[in-house]
């Protein structure tokens, strides 16, 4: 169980819904992932796309809504449309983004803490979107945040996660969840960012981007739960020489 | 009136209101998952009716859509 503020997710799957082809698609991935939890947009309302129904997709798969401030890079911009997302969605769950740079679409850490400072006075439940600066993690959950969301790469780029050191300190350094997102290209990618700690993985274009996106999504589930049996088991710890795994007792003499 | 809805200019009955805008676009004036800011400001959808338009009005409607 993902605790989130004071809700149990029975999977620690998170899907973005951005890159799907079209909603059937978008349909057999989010069923096959396995998810609760699945971000959408807000955007400006397309009349001609009028009925094509995401949120009704959505309600048929019983999962819930968490939207996103994609595309701000103010913090002002990023708490009208959370503000606005409350309104459209009813609920005050937020996955903020307050976007950077356009190349890498890294946050931009002086207007993310300022969001994330008036959206939780505001009595919002927010998710940052944050570099993996452990730093930045602390500072945010310290000022209130649900939990922290390191990207593991560039959003889209499907490098994995690039810094694990920084991911495994976010872990030590905050005691809300820590969800990896961004980054995720395949399914050991999700498995090693549970290995290191996180308690969830928010993905979407590893999923909605790839050739068969259900098939992928089921990958990202399995890897999901395997990583986080695999950390909550206990690893063995390396070593540079072999360890017998079979006894020397009792050996033949041949 | 002249205003903007959207980005686009639209043109609006003396004493529309921002329930009119959002049923010109959606043919409901209730849908769901639809929110509306005004001059950046968000407009809550119990004000929508009783919101007058202004001439100049810059009007965003705005609704769920695919997005990581």
């Amino acid at each position: 169980m993902l605790g989130l503020s004071g809700r149990e997710l029975t999977s620690r799957l998170i899907l973005g819904t951005g890159g799907a082809a079209n909603l059937r698609v978008l349909e057999e991935a989010v069923v096959a992932s396995g998810t609760e939890l699945v971000t959408v947009a807000l955007r400006r309302i397309d009349p001609a796309a009028l009925g094509t129904g995401l949120l009704d997709v959505l309600d048929r798969c019983g999962v819930s809504v968490l939207p996103n401030t994609a595309g701000c890079y103010t913090a002002t911009d990023a708490v009208t449309v959370a503000h606005l997302a409350r309104e459209a969605f009813g609920t005050d769950w937020v996955k903020l983004e307050v976007i950077g740079d356009e190349r890498t679409l890294l946050p931009d850490a002086v207007e993310l803490v300022a969001a994330a400072e008036k959206l939780v006075a505001d009595g919002f439940t927010v998710l940052p979107y944050t570099s993996d600066d452990p730093v930045l993690a602390r500072r945010l959950a310290d000022l209130g945040c649900a939990a922290v969301m390191p990207a593991g790469a560039p959003i889209g780029s499907g490098l994995g996660i690039s810094n694990p050191h920084h991911i495994a300190l976010i872990r030590e350094a905050v005691r809300v969840p820590v969800i990896l997102d961004a980054g995720i290209g395949t399914a050991s990618d999700a498995a090693l960012a549970m290995e290191l700690g996180c308690d969830g993985v928010l993905l979407a274009s590893a999923v909605t981007r790839a050739r068969e996106p259900a098939r992928m999504a089921r990958a990202m589930r399995l890897a999901v739960e395997a990583g986080w049996l695999a950390r909550s088991a206990g690893r063995i710890p390396k070593r540079f020489h072999a360890l017998p795994s079979t006894v020397d007792d009792g050996r033949p003499e041949l | 009136m002249n205003v903007t809805v959207n980005g686009r200019p639209a043109t609006m009955a003396e004493g529309a209101t921002v329930a009119d805008v959002v049923c010109d676009l959606t043919g409901s004036t209730d849908p769901r998952g639809v929110a509306v800011a005004r001059g950046g400001a968000v407009v809550p959808r119990s004000d929508w009716s009783g919101t007058a338009l202004a001439e100049g009005d810059r009007i965003e409607v705005l609704t769920a859509t695919q997005g990581g």
